[in-house]
């Protein structure tokens, strides 16, 4: 017996939340000189400070001050004026020193927001605080089925991670979106990340381990105004889990209660497979992790004129391009997103700056280019074509040398690597025929073997042109220029 | 005694450089001490001997090559065991760490090895520092040289009765409640706790991060700001290190005066629980400052007596924190079966003393949700309420003076398993700690009841080093004067041999 | 407010220390002594006191961004007591974190 989603919105209301971490993109640790590069062979990226060895201490690494202050700027926050890093004091193989260097109640930025766009809507996510923190250790677990930890002999550390400077990023519960609760979860997951990925500070790649999220939700009773236990959940890989794992937490906590019991403050596990969570770590017997001041470390206290200097060198920001592109290009948020979704507005943005109009870039991208991109199994960015290219072929319909029909060929031909526009163009022979005494050639041997509809034209059914110019472009291999050969078989006819 | 021995380290350096004899054989000559007297005393827990002569050796070479070495070529420095050395295990006292060769050097070593000192040796401390005695040692207690059945003092006992006994010239030690200072006064040797920062923690294992001052001891002052000059000095490896200039310690030794200084005599440091002998020994130093020309008042501190207990919760909850990683997981002692969980909880409990275990408990009672603002957060409320008695004490004089500890040194075993009676040791050398003040502990004479050493200390601010040793110097130069000769030579049995 | 042997047992365990019965009948009455003592501290009148957590009052202290050298995995690995596949070969670990 099961809950579906819907019967679940039915009577109660969402609330979730998202604890975001994301590695730095530092060529150093927070702490240490050690090379934070992915992939390396195991503990060849370790030192005495990371490794946590008797007598070693730490000292911070002043860009990746830098990194959380351009996040927390990017996401509206307040950036403190004096905080210091704490200690969060648990035991775990993965940690060498037994306790992690965070931040807990003096975090760096505090009180943002990110508006996100979700059908059309604009929503406002409100941002807790942004925090720095080291990351951990990697283990492999050995023995158990899975390769996780439940049924594993042992475990083998590596410190490589250990050390990496991470951000923290917590959102403020968001009620209120009811029905599409999942998809705002997955849009701020998303749209952060792209504001991440344009400001440079991380790779932000889900499926490597640099952004992380987990994700909080809890429901509310249709109606009461009161606010559910909520669960955490982990390992929650990509965007689309995002999505599934809210969804099918609110199913599960909406049977929970139904049936009449009540929901454990837990920590759960998603699995990809199955799309569903399962009970993790309970926690109700909450982890006291003793947080103190970090005693090795001094305070960090940002001077105001380098948050200034932070704040002015910011680039553009999603939200910001979003809007400029939408006005300049007169698009509804609709046809914004579907840019987005497609993964073409640096394209389309290149080709508008190449010379051709929002709408050309547009046709070509979102069309010809997208069904490309599909059967190949890549992103649009990923075609060997550039936007220049696209633009110059759009200039070359605009001028009349090139129609559709043919324009398609030309991006044909630079996707097989056949050259340039122009060069296509030239070695195919696809230019547009406008030469009269060409076109009057091909007119003449139409009107030839179409008596009867030559006949219709002359008594004045001009739309039986049209059967005529279709003659002359298919023994012009669709060459010639339309328009001219219709203007023409009518004087002629005339 | 070899006569090499018995020199200062000045005179020994001063030796090496003028050429008249070499590192190696002074180095030799005080390894024979050692072979020949630390059956006895324990100092070491370490000696290499082929290593220590190795160095010696290559600063001969360097110094015939006519390269330019630092002010303590060639002499010999025994190093507490609780400073990470490239070549040498590494233990801090601990069973955990039995056997733990580090794969790093501590800056403070790295420095000396480079200005051509001889790191003769480790040697045996209280278990991570937490002691007053080295009877929490896991490698058993060491013997004050004045008299082999009672304690050298802790955590640093090692290393004071190493150069008490005439088997190193110089010592480096940690001082976090004292454990500089209270070994040098029960040893009759010079022992300073520079002000916090102003030496290097990186490569000196943490017991209590706010509070833990690598320090030297030598025989005389001068010896003493010799080593203090040699090791001070900022460290970016080291967050909370000072950038500033070493304050000119040595040049304060060499000029020791004290006509026209305002010195303070803190009240609360007396009392019960203090030794007669012990306070005469201060009141005839204090006549002594004065006869001297210093101009001596005395003055209240207030919150000093709140000092031992906010310590107690500090230090233990810093320590609690810093001695989590030992857990069998990556180096030291691995022990027992089944699940890292409980492997981690039966290696510490094999490999950690009850002293160690007491604070470790201590600590995480004092972090724990719910008792935090009771007592972490209270002690450090507390210790601000003691930087404030400091900084309006020394509004109105340059230095303050009072005993070093309550007693002379006690006999091994006396207090083994009384902790609170242990604790009291550190009565008056806490506040400097808590503070991060500079403080210093200069032989003043032997109490009349047992014929031990005492101690006077004087404390300093911040960056104030120097006056201690211009202090230090005077105190040192009349009494020598007064005894005729220095404090040391009067050690009965072990040292006259 | 005294200690129980219970309170004692537990705030071992938080430490990761397997102490034996003897061992707890023998450091439980020691910490309540210590910690009676220590609570001293709370009849210290300190409102708007604030705490010390640094007597230094140093702060902004940082490195650049730039690489060290490090150890290699031989000696990051020396001291281990199992080292497997060029990592640190530990027990198995009973809960996820």
């Amino acid at each position: 017996m099961t809950v579906t989603y819907e019967e679940a919105l039915q009577g109660y209301e969402p609330v979730f939340g998202l604890e975001t971490h994301v590695e730095l993109g530092t060529t150093t640790k927070m702490f240490c000189g050690c090379l934070t590069a992915f992939g390396a062979e195991p503990n060849t990226h370790v030192c005495p400070i990371c490794l946590g060895l008797p007598g070693s201490l730490p000292v911070v690494n002043r860009r990746s001050i830098e990194f959380a202050i351009k996040i927390g700027l990017a996401l509206n926050c307040s950036i403190a004026s004096w905080c210091r890093f704490a200690r969060k004091n648990y035991f775990y193989p993965d940690m060498p020193k037994n306790f992690q260097i965070s931040q807990y109640d003096e975090p760096l930025c505090t009180d943002g927001y990110l508006d996100v766009l979700v059908g059309g809507q604009t929503i406002r996510v409100g941002i807790e605080r942004v925090h720095l923190e080291e990351d951990t250790g990697k283990s492999l677990h050995v023995g158990g089925a899975t390769g996780r930890i439940q049924g594993a002999e042992y475990s083998l550390v590596d410190y490589n991670r250990a050390g990496i400077p991470l951000v923290e990023i917590v959102t403020k519960p968001v009620p209120g979106t009811g029905y599409l609760a999942p998809e705002v979860a997955k849009a701020y997951v998303t749209e952060l990340r792209d504001v991440l990925r344009t400001l440079g500070v991380s790779d932000v790649r889900m499926e490597e381990g640099s952004m992380r999220c987990d994700v909080n939700t809890s429901l509310s009773v249709r109606g009461s105004g009161v606010w559910g236990t909520r669960t955490e959940t982990k390992n929650v890989n990509s965007l689309r889990s995002v999505e599934r794992a809210v969804r099918s937490e609110i199913a599960r906590q909406a049977f929970v209660l139904d049936s009449g019991d009540r929901i454990i403050q837990e920590t759960r596990h998603f699995h990809e497979d199955t799309g569903v969570t399962t009970s993790g770590r309970s926690k109700e017997e909450a982890q006291d992790y003793r947080y103190f001041p970090e005693p090795d470390l001094v305070p960090v206290a940002p001077d105001p004129a380098w948050v200034a200097e932070i704040g002015k060198t910011l680039p553009e920001l999603p939200s910001a391009r979003r809007a400029r592109l939408i006005e300049s290009w007169s698009l509804s948020e609709l046809e914004f997103e579907a840019l987005r979704n497609a993964g073409a507005l640096d394209a389309v943005e290149a080709t508008v700056a190449a010379g051709a109009s929002p709408a050309e870039a547009r046709k070509w991208w979102l069309g010809e280019l997208a069904r490309k991109a599909n059967d190949a199994g890549v992103d649009v960015s990923e075609l060997p074509i550039t936007p220049a290219q696209v633009a110059r072929v759009a200039a070359l319909v605009a001028s009349g040398a090139l129609n559709d029909k043919l324009a398609r060929q030309v991006i044909d031909g630079v996707l097989d690597g056949e050259g340039g526009p122009d060069e296509v163009v030239a070695a195919r022979g696809l230019a547009v025929v406008s030469d009269d005494s060409a076109l009057l050639a091909a007119i003449d041997e139409a009107i030839a073997a179409n008596a009867d509809v030559a006949a219709k034209v002359r008594n004045g059914k001009v739309a039986a042109a049209g059967a005529l110019v279709g003659a002359v472009m298919r023994t012009t291999a669709g060459k010639a220029d339309a328009p001219r050969v219709r203007e023409l078989i009518l004087e002629r006819l005339s | 005694m070899d006569d090499l021995t018995t020199k200062t380290a000045a005179e020994l350096a001063a030796a090496v450089a003028a050429g008249s004899v070499s590192a190696a054989e002074v180095t030799q000559a005080h390894l024979e001490r050692i072979t020949a007297v630390d059956g006895d005393v324990r100092a070491f827990l370490h000696v290499n001997a082929e290593d220590a002569l190795a160095q010696a050796r290559a600063v001969d070479r360097r110094r015939a090559a006519g390269e330019q070495l630092g002010a303590l070529a060639g002499v010999p420095v025994a190093v507490k065991d609780l400073f990470t050395t490239i070549g040498a295990p590494a233990t801090c006292g601990s069973k955990i760490l039995e056997g733990w060769y580090p794969p790093y050097e501590s800056t403070i070593t790295g420095r000396l090895r480079s200005a051509g000192a001889i790191l003769i040796g480790k040697t045996n401390m209280d278990e991570f520092a937490m002691g007053s005695s080295t009877e929490n040692s896991g490698y058993g207690p060491s013997h004050n040289p004045w008299d082999l059945a009672r304690v050298p003092g802790g955590s640093s006992g090692g290393s004071a009765a190493a150069v008490a006994a005439y088997e190193a010239p110089l010592a480096l030690g940690t001082d976090t409640g004292g454990s500089i200072r209270q070994p040098a006064a029960v040893c009759g040797i010079v022992g300073t706790k520079p002000t916090y920062g102003g030496s290097s923690r990186y490569g000196v294992v943490a017991f209590a991060s706010s509070l833990d001052t690598p320090g030297p001891f030598g025989r005389t002052v001068l010896d003493a700001a010799l080593l203090h000059e040699a090791m001070s000095g900022h460290d970016p490896m080291d967050s909370t290190s000072i950038d500033a200039p070493v304050p000119p310690v040595v040049a304060a030794a060499r000029h020791g005066d004290v006509a026209g200084l305002r010195v303070g005599v803190v009240t609360d440091l007396s009392g019960d629980g203090y030794q007669p002998g012990v306070i005469s020994r201060f009141t005839e130093a204090v006549e002594l400052l004065e006869s001297l020309g210093a101009k001596v008042t005395e003055l209240s501190c207030p919150h000093f007596k709140y000092a031992l207990p906010a310590y107690y919760l500090i230090a233990p909850s810093e320590c609690s924190s810093n001695l989590a990683r030992f857990d069998g997981m990556r180096y030291g002692l691995r022990t027992g079966g089944g699940s890292a969980e409980e492997v981690m909880a039966e290696t510490r409990a094999a490999g950690f003393g009850a002293e160690v275990k007491r604070r470790i408990m201590l600590g995480t009672y004092a972090l724990s949700s719910g008792y935090y603002d009771a007592y972490y957060g209270k002690a450090q409320q507390v210790r601000t309420l003691i930087i404030q008695d400091f900084e309006a004490a020394f509004s109105q004089v340059d230095v303050l003076v009072s005993p070093v500890t309550p007693t002379t040194a006690f006999q091994i075993g006396e207090r083994a398993d009384d902790p609170m009676a242990m604790y009291l040791a550190d009565l008056c050398t806490i506040p400097s700690n808590l503070a991060g003040n500079a403080a210093i502990s200069v032989p003043c004479g032997l109490a009349d009841e047992d014929g031990l050493p005492v101690g006077l200390q004087v404390m300093a601010p911040p960056l104030a080093d120097d006056r201690l040793y211009r202090v230090g110097a005077a105190v040192e130069a009349a009494f020598n004067s007064r005894w005729g000769h220095p404090l040391l030579t009067e050690a009965k049995g072990l040292i006259s041999s | 407010m005294p200690i129980t042997r219970d309170e004692v047992a537990h705030l071992a365990r938080l430490s990761r220390l397997a102490l034996s019965d003897e061992e707890l009948d023998h450091l439980a009455p020691q910490l309540d002594q210590i910690i009676s003592s220590v609570a001293q501290v709370q009849e210290v009148a300190a409102d708007g006191i604030p705490p010390t957590t640094q007597a230094t009052g140093i702060d902004n202290v940082y490195r650049d961004d730039e690489p060290v050298p490090c150890l290699t995995p031989e000696q990051a690995l020396s001291g281990a007591p199992a080292v497997e596949l060029q990592r640190f070969k530990v027990p198995r670990i009973l809960v996820e974190e």
